[in-house]
């Protein structure tokens, strides 16, 4: 263990205490910003852990999440289950759903990947949909709990720190060398004896998992749940964006992404709510056009700059 | 150098069709241990396919192939690396965006006889050193020069300790020096007793390294022997030369 990888630790320890601290010194509006921003740092650091050292960009996070947050409505409304085992059990559900994608698309190159996951969350939206209207009763479904804002921030505060250990863990071991060697070239990480498939897998059910757990806290915050809420498209794209604004080679990129994109797009939400689509793109074009490498690859730039 | 020993791999009537396209047509060939094995013959007689089968990146449609009794064909490439058989690329191919020693070290940490951590490190440092790279340890390893990346790659190769090493035209593109400096690489590891098959081009390498050659011609096998016998068999020069 390098010095580096404590320091990095400790680091990390001493922002999630601070991090805590925040729903004591705000409330109403920034409490709220703040619930979003942790959301976003779960999910993009969440989707980094596979994405990053693979390559594979994916768009499945609207499909996990979107499992996590109805399945805990479902549970609550339709079959009057307590919140706490849907929260156990609505991650389990989605490590399943990317098990199979992930058998049955990551021996596919990139862009399959990418038009696969996407379709795969409207696929999940429309059939979500289309059972609610024909057999549950196309009323709406309640998560009513007594959890407050200060609550969920703390609970998304905590998947966001175990997602960074686990991502961190992951680095030092031999599957995370495994996907940097898959990351560079596929074909000669078989040759060197790594199941590539089953590690794929292996990462994309850990992507899954905290995903979908990501969704089921959110659900109390929005109370009344819908498909069309939670299995959304525009979240996938989203995560992405804000995971290449932060820079996908460090685990810690995505975090230093999500803040400020949180704030601009919580302006554009609030500026031009007819136009966000329009916004998503252009910033889309704009981080991939001018910081290809997102704000790791500019601040290692500028580290490597005047050491040289 | 260590005289060859029992028969470590062989292979038996292997075959690959695709589409209509016969590239290697009923190979049988064994290779015994402690021998370097020269697979020759003109471009286009499947001589990659064959090592391709080897390796397990391409399934054959007929045939087998085993190495110490234990079935390799129809495995996939990676178990086939675990069981012992390691190789370089017709073109190099490292791995851009990891340092010098994690190269090597990806080589150790998932083949045949793994090594993780420190172990791993010093192991990568030393073969390495052996390979002639260490002086180079800390550049990047884009900054390379072509040869040494081809050193890289045989000592991520060798960094599984293979029972079997797959060299795919490992000394073409080579400068005339850095031939020399090749061929007395291999010449090297063929010293320590490795088990090599060798893909080639250069006749001066074939001649000077290997201990037997199987010469293909249109994915079929056309002569078998010492590096003299074959290359002064009048079929094998027709292969090369064409009808005189």
């Amino acid at each position: 263990m390098t010095g580096n990888g404590w320091k990095e630790i400790g680091f990390g320890a001493g922002l999630v205490v601070l991090a805590a601290f925040v729903p004591l010194v705000s409330d109403g509006y920034w409490l709220s910003i703040a619930v979003t921003a942790m959301m976003y740092i779960a999910l993009a650091t969440a989707w980094t852990l596979f994405s990053g050292p693979t390559h594979y960009v994916s768009l499945a996070t609207g499909a996990f999440f979107g499992i996590g947050g109805y399945l805990v409505a479902t549970g609550m409304s339709d079959f009057d289950i307590s919140f706490w085992v849907m929260a156990a059990v609505a991650p389990l559900v989605s490590v399943v759903l990317a098990a199979l994608v992930g058998a049955a698309t990551l021996r596919l190159s990139g862009i399959y990947f990418v038009i696969f996951t996407l379709g795969l969350a409207e696929m999940i939206r429309g059939l979500v949909s289309w059972v609610q209207n024909n057999f549950l009763g196309s009323r709406g479904l309640y998560v009513l709990t007594d959890l407050t804002e200060a609550h969920i921030y703390w609970m998304l505060l905590a998947i966001a720190a175990v997602v960074y250990l686990i991502g961190w863990l992951i680095e030092r071991s031999r599957l995370g060398f495994a996907m940097k060697i898959i990351g560079n070239d596929e074909g000669v990480a078989k040759h060197l004896g790594i199941n590539t498939a089953a590690a794929k897998v292996a990462l994309f059910m850990i992507t899954g998992y905290f995903t979908a757990l990501v969704g089921v806290v959110i659900a109390p915050r929005y109370s009344y749940i819908e498909p069309n809420l939670v299995f959304s498209p525009e979240l996938s794209f989203l995560v992405v964006i804000m995971a290449l604004l932060g820079g996908t080679q460090r685990l810690w990129g995505p975090i230093v992404g999500v803040i400020p994109f949180t704030l601009i797009w919580e302006t554009i939400s609030v500026s031009f709510p007819n136009a966000t689509t329009l916004y998503l793109g252009l910033s889309f074009l704009l981080i991939v056009y001018f910081i290809p490498n997102g704000f790791v690859g500019l601040v290692e730039k500028l580290v490597k700059r005047r050491q040289g | 150098m260590t005289k060859p020993g029992r028969t470590l791999l062989k292979v038996q009537g292997l075959t690959k069709r695709f589409g209509g396209l016969v590239a290697v047509n009923n190979m049988t060939f064994d290779v015994h241990e402690h021998e370097v094995l020269g697979l020759i013959g003109p471009n286009g007689s499947g001589k990659t396919t064959t090592m391709n089968m080897i390796s397990g990146a391409f399934q054959p449609s007929g045939g087998s192939i085993t190495m110490n009794g234990q079935r390799l064909s129809g495995l996939a490439a990676h178990q086939v690396a675990r069981l012992g058989v390691g190789r370089t690329f017709q073109l190099v191919r490292i791995l851009p965006g990891l340092s010098l020693i994690d190269n090597v070290v990806a080589g150790a940490a998932f083949g045949y006889r793994k090594r993780w951590g420190a172990e791993a490190e010093s192991f990568a440092r030393g073969l390495l050193q052996r390979i002639g790279l260490g002086d180079h340890m800390h550049l990047p390893v884009g900054s390379l020069t072509y040869i040494d990346q081809k050193r890289l790659e045989l000592a991520r190769a060798l960094a599984g300790e293979p029972e079997v090493l797959l060299l795919d035209e490992w000394l073409a593109g080579l400068n005339p020096t850095e031939l020399q400096e090749g061929i007395d690489l291999i010449a090297e590891l063929r010293r320590e007793g490795r088990t090599i098959i060798l893909v080639e081009h250069v006749m001066d390498a074939i001649r000077s390294l290997c201990d037997r050659c199987v010469v293909m011609n249109s994915g079929a096998k056309i002569a078998e022997g010492t590096p003299r016998d074959v290359l002064s068999d009048p079929e094998v020069i027709r292969a090369y030369l064409g009808d005189a």
